[in-house]
């Protein structure tokens, strides 16, 4: 049977939730199921105690999860959009990445934050932004970002079960995407990137709901007899650097796409690394796919201007396979 | 009591002299005057209790049984210091006396305190949480936020505001039209108390009070002391904010000073408590000799700590 990512999120929070008694939800209206349904159904299994409703107040929820996270807990808290996430930076910046640092090791913020990113329709300028960048630039923060339900599954479970504070990001046009769910045995270690489509002419390196970008980028590019590896990168911090170096010593061509702002973005490090670390293997420079430096408008027409999606891939990939 | 007082009084007095002869990295903050506010509250914690401080917490770490020395090394940055030098005076942990943090970022304390009484409460233990901060936490939204929450979760947390009169260097009466910091704790449906912060035996009744309330569950406390910071807001500051008549005035309200008074009006001999500060002394300078002598941390250890394990640290390149 299939689910969508939203309840393959609800299904991995669930087993979390009985499986560890330290495991606590908080958010905004998370009790009745939050802003997109993903906790529905949980606060009448565990409790209004374990699934916890908050004031819209992330500067102080942040807070908590972290002291709490402290104390032996490990809470798992609900930010609505990313760009909300801006009112908890201090927290996150400056108290959860760097506790278990600051002590010399004697505590540690076990914590998983939730948040959605991305544009999907009209959300504008305020609800639509990836600037999961920013929290890459931060030691002791862990970065995940998943690129289906399924994927979410297991990411979500390594996450909650993992001794850091990470940014767990979810796009919101990843929502309503149906998988079928096959569990193994083993969850994924986080750190990890996958190859999600085996190739040897071009390398595409993406994140989150670009990863179906590239993945119908190749498919397109196949039928004119390009062979496009993409690699999925999973987590952002740690980055799995191994994984990119094997594909690049196949491929020697490399493009990375990803939905955020391209200046300044997670593609401005990967291609800085592949440059010092992998330059004898490159035939061609490193090309970057991402969003224009611009807000993200409301109008449809505009928003579509603005978004980098799988045209651009096929662009830059013919580009370099030209 | 008496004796912890002198101690938080002549262990910064010796932050002091080694801050001004270079030895201490950074800038540290001093609670010199404000020390019956941490000997008053942490008389009646345990070491379970958990205890969140600001970027002015040596007095509290001491007051709550942390050792003198550990944390000395700490602020001169040494090895053996309680965070192994990477946390220094602004960043005090003592996780196994309760100590879970000194904030630099003023009022970003507060949630963390709140998260931990939520933990207590979520494993039914009986421990409090306790949050010292300054008058000028108030002005951050954060506070407002985290008092909500507290009364609205119904924890274990007791808000102990040091008022002293200043934020950093602008007084009280320039950055809040508030003058009582406990004002703000009525319409949160909070309990609330200002007392003469200086009178160690009035912040010790106040805090009993305040903390068998907490245990009892009654929820969230605010105690505000209304004290003196008698050096200026970090070593070094010139303090040309502050008038000579002004801070001599403080001399006369030092809660050393008083005690002292209160106590030989009551027939102990003063012979009595000069031995106990002379003590306190001996102890802190013997203490602080060691913490000097202690060793130095090894740079090859600085990625250690930055995530459970090292291969999560995978970010860092090969860039040289």
């Amino acid at each position: 049977m299939s689910q969508t990512f939203i309840e393959i999120l609800r299904r991995a929070l669930d087993e979390e939730l009985a499986r560890d008694p330290a495991v606590h939800l908080l958010g905004e209206d998370i009790a009745a199921g939050g802003a997109f349904g993903v906790t529905n159904g949980l606060a009448q299994k565990y409790g209004s105690q374990r699934v916890r409703n908050t004031p819209i107040s992330e500067a102080a929820i942040a807070g908590m999860a972290t002291g709490a996270a402290l104390c032996g807990l490990r809470p798992v808290l609900e930010i609505m959009f990313i760009d909300f996430a801006t009112l908890a930076m201090d927290c996150l910046v400056n108290q959860s990445a760097k506790y278990r640092y600051m002590s010399g090791g004697q505590l540690a913020v076990p914590m998983v934050v939730r948040t959605q990113a991305g544009a999907a329709g009209g959300a504008a300028a305020q609800h639509s932004q990836s600037l999961e960048a920013w929290f890459t630039h931060v030691p002791g923060l862990v970065v995940v970002t998943p690129s289906s339900p399924v994927e979410a599954y297991g990411l979500l479970k390594s996450a909650i079960r993992l001794g850091d504070p990470v940014l767990f990001v979810e796009h919101k046009r990843l929502y309503a995407q149906k998988e079928t769910l096959v569990v193994d045995a083993e969850l994924p270690q986080i750190g990890k990137a996958r190859v999600a489509r085996a190739g040897t002419d071009v390398s595409v390196i993406a994140y989150s709901a670009m990863v179906r970008n590239a993945l119908e980028a190749a498919d397109e590019l196949a039928r004119s007899g390009v062979s496009v590896e993409v690699i999925d990168l999973r987590t952002l911090v740690p980055l799995d650097m191994a994984t990119i170096a094997a594909s690049i010593s196949k491929t020697h061509r490399v493009v990375i796409a990803h939905e955020a702002v391209q200046s300044g973005g997670v593609g401005a490090e990967i291609s800085a690394r592949i440059g010092s670390e992998l330059l004898d293997e490159l035939d061609a420079p490193v090309t970057r796919v991402g969003c224009p430096f611009a807000p993200i408008p409301f109008a449809p027409e505009l928003e579509k201007a603005l978004l980098p999606g799988t045209p651009n891939i096929v662009r830059a990939v013919r580009e370099l396979s030209g | 009591m008496y004796r912890g007082l002198w101690r938080i009084r002549w262990f910064e007095g010796q932050v002091q002299r080694l801050a001004a002869a270079g030895e201490v990295p950074g800038f540290p903050h001093l609670s010199t005057g404000q020390e019956a506010v941490a000997v008053g509250v942490c008389a009646h914690l345990t070491r379970q209790d958990t205890l969140f401080t600001s970027h002015r917490g040596h007095g509290h770490t001491l007051a709550k049984g942390s050792d003198i020395q550990a944390t000395f090394a700490e602020i001169i940055g040494r090895d053996g210091g309680l965070c192994r030098g990477r946390g220094g005076s602004m960043h005090l942990v003592d996780a196994a006396n309760g100590v879970l943090g000194a904030t630099g970022v003023v009022a970003g304390n507060l949630p963390l305190a709140a998260g931990a009484a939520w933990a207590a409460q979520a494993k039914a233990e009986t421990t409090i949480s306790v949050v010292f901060f300054g008058d000028g936490a108030t002005g951050a939204g954060v506070f407002h936020e985290t008092m909500n929450l507290a009364v609205l979760w119904k924890l274990p947390l007791l808000f102990v505001c040091e008022n002293n009169g200043y934020a950093e260097f602008t007084s009280r009466e320039e950055h809040s039209n508030v003058k009582h910091v406990s004002a703000f704790a009525a319409p949160y449906g909070m309990a609330a108390k200002t007392v003469d912060g200086n009178d160690l035996r009035v912040v010790h009744a106040a805090a009993g009070e305040a903390i068998k309330r907490l245990r009892s569950n009654d929820g969230p406390y605010l105690l505000e002391c209304m004290t003196h910071r008698m050096a200026g807001h970090f070593v070094g500051d010139a303090q040309h904010y502050r008038s000579k008549e002004e801070l001599a005035a403080m001399k006369e309200k030092c809660p050393i000073e008083r005690l002292k008074r209160h106590l030989i009006e009551c027939g102990v001999e003063e012979s009595e408590l000069d031995v106990l500060g002379e003590e306190a002394r001996q102890e802190v300078l013997q203490a602080v000799a060691r913490a000097r002598a202690q060793s130095r941390p090894d740079p090859a250890t600085v990625l250690d700590y930055v995530y459970s394990a090292p291969c999560l640290n995978g970010t860092a390149g090969s860039d040289t």
